[in-house]
């Protein structure tokens, strides 16, 4: 872990990822402190303003601050990222560790059912999920960790079944240890670096994936101060206020860009090879 | 080859009966009455009566279920529900729309990506390479929807272009539908290009460390023929993995991609019919969907054995 530490500080990229993650983490969690107004406060007054001191990202047809948004629209962004990719990642490492361990029958199972998810692009089944379910937050966030699942499952998986070839689990079995114990206690600790790698992919993955649902207006629903909501907001007017899509584009870009290169950073340190 | 195509077709039979499996049931468990949720909640109840009778909605889950693959098999997927026009002819009548972009954007991202990433693994830690990581990394980072976004803005404000409003199929004018096509195509291409350029420059590089390219070079091959007949086909199956699982992104891009630029393609017929609830034409055009990407993986994985004769297949 501290080789990992020491490596990762010597990566200026992946500082520069993790110090733009870490921004916009903060960003949402101080959102109430930073954004001088309220994600949906009108302003009849101030109707599509253009950036100015008031107003550093101009204003929407609704004459709402649309820098306050896209603070709160952060936090927006983070929930649907943690807890779709919780989802994923939680059933992806459930369903890698069984099949990956036992193999065997439950194996052929699991990877199966898998393949029946492989068998859509992400954002169709995340579509036709969300149609199914409803748009809503929370239903977002549902859909993306079902899409999620097989990735992860396929991941784990794969490290698990080269981690069992080790002779410490060998020995763990011969002197009787549970294979639960073996599982929790010897397995899952030595999966955890191509895990984690995934998890800030699929971090990057969610909040794409929850802008462009939102932006079709099957993800989170207006007013929330969603990026993807707000592009597709500003699409009718982006010829007469080009703020509205230029800065809610941006924060998408600019966040998706970060775990992207912090992503490429872990992976890059945990597997050398690939450099 | 041969005994092997049979074999991957066959093995596909399951998931393609489990993908049927997932979407009926999909569409099946819509919170509420289906009937209801189509005819909304001022229809009477012999409207409610008719259309469950009309669609077999009443009708336990399985022999529903039977029914509609009993369709599928025989080339009918049921009725629009908002229509009644038949889906399949609908479907496929805007499959080749879909197809069309597909195969633009996917040619527009190879012949940008393959290059480019040849030339940051030959010039492996230079400022091209860098810059080529760079676009590459941005390319993976910024959404199609976004770009095209931007795109569309960038134009209408230079050239004060506008998305077609009436599209033009390439048979009736291969010009003018090319002009459609030219840009959605051009913005799903550059986000599929990223990651095809990404994996390029990995894959050559991977395979310019190996011995065989070291005796080659040794032997005094010319630089063109090491990595273009010995580097560039070797490392051709990683990059077409990725490749067959851009297309199946691609396929999922034209969604949005079709409904920025008004293209009524079967990305567009997707969303249409989601937000009319028109859940026949839904599990149709999903279905059919699946079915392509499913064939466009069995293809990549011919032709990986094409191209790599050493894969054996249990």
């Amino acid at each position: 872990m501290k080789q990992f530490l020491k490596r990762l500080r010597k990566d200026k990229v992946g500082i520069v990822g993790f110090v733009g993650i870490a921004m916009v983490i903060i960003i949402g969690l101080l959102a109430p402190l930073i954004a001088p107004y309220g994600p949906e406060e009108m302003s009849q007054t101030h109707v599509m303003e253009g950036p100015s001191k008031e107003f550093i990202f101009g204003t929407d047809e609704f004459g709402r601050d649309i820098f306050s948004r896209i603070v709160y629209g952060a936090q927006v962004s983070l929930q649907v990222g943690l807890i779709a990719v919780g989802i994923g990642a939680g059933f992806g490492l459930l369903f890698g560790l069984i099949s990956g361990f036992f193999q065997g029958k439950i194996d052929q199972i699991i990877m199966r059912i898998m393949d029946v998810f492989f068998a859509f692009p992400d954002i169709l089944l995340a579509l036709t999920i969300v149609a199914v379910l409803g748009p809503s937050l929370t239903n977002t966030m549902i859909a993306i960790g079902i899409v999620f699942t097989p990735v992860f499952t396929r991941v784990v998986r794969g490290t698990v079944i080269s981690v069992k070839e080790n002779e410490y689990i060998s020995n763990a079995v011969a002197i009787g240890v549970s294979p639960v114990n073996i599982i929790i206690k010897h397995v899952t600790p030595n999966i955890m670096a191509p895990f984690i790698v995934q998890v800030t992919l699929g971090l990057s993955g969610a909040i794409l994936t929850e802008a462009a649902l939102s932006f079709l207006g099957l993800g989170v629903q207006p007013p929330n101060p969603s990026w993807g909501v707000m592009l597709n907001d500003g699409r009718a007017l982006m010829e007469f206020a080009p703020w509205t899509i230029l800065f809610p584009a941006g924060a998408i870009i600019f966040t998706i860009f970060c775990f992207n290169l912090f992503g490429d950073s872990l992976r890059d340190i945990l597997d050398p090879k690939l450099k | 080859m041969l005994t092997y195509i049979t074999r991957r077709i066959l093995m596909l039979i399951p998931v393609l009966f489990g993908v049927s499996v997932f979407i009926f049931i999909v569409m099946r468990i819509v919170p509420g009455d289906l009937a209801m949720t189509i005819l909304g909640n001022n229809a009477t109840p012999e409207s409610l009566h008719q259309l469950r009778e009309d669609f077999g909605l009443n009708l336990p889950l399985y022999v529903q279920y039977f029914n509609w693959m009993s369709g599928v098999l025989t080339g009918d997927f049921g009725q629009s529900m908002r229509t009644g026009q038949e889906v399949l002819p609908d479907i496929l009548s805007r499959f080749k729309l879909t197809f069309e972009l597909t195969l633009i954007s996917a040619f527009i991202s190879w012949i940008i990506a393959i290059p480019l990433g040849i030339i940051a693994a030959v010039k492996r830690n230079t400022n091209t390479d860098f810059g080529v990581r760079l676009i590459s990394l941005l390319g993976v980072s910024v959404p199609n929807f976004a770009l095209a976004i931007i795109i569309i803005l960038v134009l209408s404000l230079a050239f004060s272009y506008s998305p077609p409003i009436e599209y033009v199929g390439f048979f009736e004018n291969p010009l003018q539908n090319l002009e459609i096509m030219i840009i959605p195509a051009i913005v799903l291409g550059s986000s599929m290009a990223g990651a095809v350029m990404r994996m390029t420059r990995s894959s050559v590089l991977e395979i310019l460390r190996q011995d065989f390219i070291r005796t080659i070079r040794a032997k005094g091959a010319r630089e063109r023929i090491v990595i273009f007949n010995h580097a560039l086909r070797n490392a051709m199956i990683p990059i077409l993995t990725i490749i067959g699982l851009q297309v199946g992104t691609l396929l999922g891009g034209t969604v949005i991609i079709e409904q920025i630029f008004s293209l009524p393609g079967l990305g567009q017929l997707v969303l249409t019919a989601i937000n009319q609830r028109d859940f026949i034409v839904v599990q149709g055009a999903v279905l059919f969907i699946a079915f392509v990407f499913v064939f466009i993986n069995l293809l990549v994985d011919v032709l990986y054995s094409y191209l790599d004769p050493r894969i054996k297949y249990k």
